[in-house]
């Protein structure tokens, strides 16, 4: 993998020459430079990912800034390290919101984290721009959801894989944790809404890496398909064992939900070249909105062999939608900031991205890639459009029965 | 059933490295060798390294681990551990120290990012070592698919058990090592130079470890958090045994294995992880000192 601290800090004094130049130039800023933070791990063992995502905000801010800023005036954004633990991340919060008087943060990666800090921004009234694809389950008026849920990866998936694959017996597989479960259970209704069946739901600790049984498992099963949840270091352990095993991706395809360019590249592409991911943005989209993001991407991170994945392009996409946001309401409030950001549009390099006005997740393309054996992949399924996030599809929503609504979470329904 | 043995066996054969190592030191020197799992680590990144700038193969990063890491662990003793003799709980904490320093140098590209020099192959990210291609998939044998990597895996763990129990009980430093198990201050009035066996018995321990990272490197991440788990396996299988016994080694290693194989394949991995831990615990409260250990000490 390609990140390391001289990275970062050549990252960070980029970031800051970027800040800096429009000042210095012609267009110098009339007014006081806008407060945003930016909170996520800088050290600890999420480290790797999360900086990845601080890159991003940073680089749109760059260029919010290089191309006027925001009501005419500069962001600067306050990087705060959440050092990969949830209650630093509550800490740093408060301060964002309470010491810097911030009223918009970017940041969290994990779900941990995201819980561990919401409590601070519903408390104080100050917004939350997460990017990171989740579990659902969740409706606040404090958080704009940037990343895919549940549904947007597997409502065309699951059909896709029954029709266009032919396969009918799936095994679900996942780390054992709050998101491969909460995903094997929209799975589950999406299997059996195919006509298709699942012989197995099985899960293996957080950062498990021993995968001998569970492959031969998967093996004796009968299934003609993986759906895998599993997350973080294991994913490359069981592409691995399962090649190992003499499983071949072709007979028995492994379909992921969390592989990313980022998985692939750290476990040697040919392992998981024929295997499927699910995800809104690829680094291979051939637009070039997209070609234009990775290399202006790669020369603000200074490595010209960077990858881009789907966090790392909401990240970046959802600084703009705030943008948006301030200014249609011309405030910087969150109350101004939620109710601009309702229904607004962004034309992201993956694609149009819209805010759902009431849940305030965003609507987003589902994608289906297949790795090839040069670790990009090829993009074999599309909507046509984006579709809207339903964040309790595990529980029955419905685009016609929502959960989640502008006003709230409708809880009664929830127990229903 | 012969797969699930199988698994059964390669999952012992895995804890056998990692405490092969462990069992000698602990055995010897009555040091708790928290650095071990980083040991493992730095064979791992061996084998990363040597890949990308060596262009050498899985095979010949083995010999290169060892030697890399048997010299390390030379090092380590003579800075540190010699030092700490007889103090338990010290070298406990001094090893630990230690392998948070092998880390976070090897997260630091040894400190080189400070300076802007990027080693490829070094730093946070996850790493992988490419499996020759007849290691790769599997073989029949008597109606079930063995995995051909994982049987590498058991034959290289075999050889290095031989190898391990003819220094041990064939050449005169091995009796000098056994008589130092024994009784340490025995050996020394016989003139046993007690430091200098020591010290080799950690080289040689800390060698083994090494070959240990390089087999893991073909089906795990390489990363530089991979050994810390490592060490409570390794002294799982260490107290199970009975300390300073190389036959309680092989044996505590195997069953283990071979729990966690057969509760894995009728329940789940979280499960059978739980049983084994279960047992360790029984052992050791029915016969405190392992399952094969000597009187004295």
């Amino acid at each position: 993998m390609v990140f390391n601290r001289r990275e970062f800090l050549k990252t960070a004094a980029t970031a800051s020459a970027a800040l800096a130049l429009p000042a210095l130039g012609s267009r110098a800023f009339a007014a006081d430079a806008i407060k945003v933070g930016a909170l996520y791990s800088q050290t600890g063992g999420l480290s790797v990912a999360e900086k990845l995502l601080a890159n991003g905000v940073m680089m749109a801010v760059a260029e919010i800034n290089a191309t006027g800023g925001v009501l005419g005036r500069p962001v600067e954004v306050v990087v705060e390290d959440g050092a990969s633990d949830p209650k630093t991340f509550s800490e740093k919060a408060s301060k964002l919101i309470l010491k810097d008087k911030i009223s918009t943060v970017f940041g969290c990666h994990t779900s941990a984290s995201r819980k561990a800090v919401l409590p601070i921004f519903e408390r104080r009234g100050a917004m939350l721009f997460y990017q990171t694809h989740y579990e659902g389950f969740e409706c606040s008026r404090n958080v704009v959801y940037s990343g895919a849920v549940p549904n947007q990866q597997l409502a065309n998936y699951i059909p896709w894989i029954v029709e266009k694959l032919g396969k009918k017996k799936f095994f679900i597989v996942g780390s054992n944790y709050v998101y491969p479960r909460e995903m094997a259970k929209v799975s589950k209704k999406l299997i059996e809404a195919a006509g298709a069946e699942w012989v197995a739901d099985e899960y293996l600790e957080l950062g498990h890496s021993e995968w001998a049984v569970m492959v031969s498992k998967i093996k004796e099963s009968g299934a003609d398909v993986v759906l895998s949840n599993v997350v973080g270091d294991s994913i490359i352990a069981f592409y691995r064992e399962f090649k190992n095993q003499g499983l071949s991706q072709e007979v028995l395809p492994i379909c992921a939900t969390v592989t990313s360019e980022i998985e692939i590249a750290a476990m040697g592409a040919e392992y998981a070249a024929g295997s499927y991911t699910s995800f809104p943005y690829f680094m291979s989209i051939d637009t070039p909105a997209n070609k234009s993001f990775i290399d202006r991407f790669r020369t603000f991170v200074n490595d010209p062999k960077a990858v881009t994945y789907h966090s790392l392009e909401a990240a970046y996409f959802q600084v703009f939608l705030w943008k948006q946001a301030v200014e249609k309401s011309g405030d910087l409030s969150a109350d101004a900031i939620r109710a601009g950001i309702r229904g607004q549009t962004y034309e992201a390099p993956g694609g149009k991205v819209t805010t759902d006005p009431d849940n305030l997740h965003c609507w987003l393309t589902p994608r289906i890639g297949q790795w090839q054996a040069d670790g990009q992949s090829k993009v074999v399924n599309a909507y046509p459009a984006p579709i809207k996030p339903l964040p309790y599809s595990a529980y029955g929503e419905t685009e016609s029965n929502l959960f989640c609504t502008s006003n709230g979470l409708d809880a009664a329904k929830l127990k229903g | 059933m012969l797969d699930i043995l199988f698994i059964g066996l390669s999952l012992g054969s895995i804890l056998l490295l990692v405490a092969l190592g462990l069992a000698i030191t602990y055995g010897a020197m009555g040091v708790i060798n928290m650095a071990h799992g980083e040991m493992v680590m730095i064979g791992a990144y061996v084998a990363v390294l040597s890949g990308i700038w060596l262009k050498a193969s899985l095979l010949l990063a083995i010999p290169l681990a060892f030697v890399v890491t048997a010299l390390l662990g030379l090092l380590i003793e003579r800075l540190v551990v010699r030092r700490l003799y007889g103090r338990l709980l010290d070298t406990l904490l001094a090893t630990w120290g230690i392998a948070i320093l092998l880390q976070q140098a090897v997260r630091l590209e040894f400190g080189l990012s400070f300076f802007g020099i990027h080693v490829e192959g070094l730093g946070a990210g996850l790493q992988n070592v490419a499996v020759p291609a007849y290691l790769q998939g599997t073989f029949r044998l008597a109606g079930a698919d063995i995995n051909a990597y994982r049987t590498f895996i058991i034959a290289v763990t075999a050889a290095l058990t031989l190898a391990t129990w003819f220094i041990l009980y064939r050449t005169a430093g091995g009796m000098q090592v056994r008589a130092i198990i024994r009784n340490p201050n025995m050996a020394a009035a016989c003139g046993i130079d007690v430091k200098r066996v020591n010290a080799m018995t950690f080289a040689f321990g800390s060698g083994l470890a090494g070959v240990a990272g390089v087999m893991m490197s073909g089906f795990k991440t390489v990363f530089p958090d991979m050994g810390t788990t490592m060490v409570v396996d390794g002294f799982m299988v260490v107290v199970t045994g009975g300390v300073g016994s190389l036959f309680g080694t092989i044996l505590s290693s195997g069953l283990l294995g071979e729990i966690n194989a057969l509760v894995a394949i009728g329940t789940n991995d979280i499960l059978a992880r739980a049983v084994v831990f279960g047992v360790v615990i029984l052992v050791i409260l029915v016969k405190p000192s392992g399952l094969f250990s000597f009187k004295g000490r």
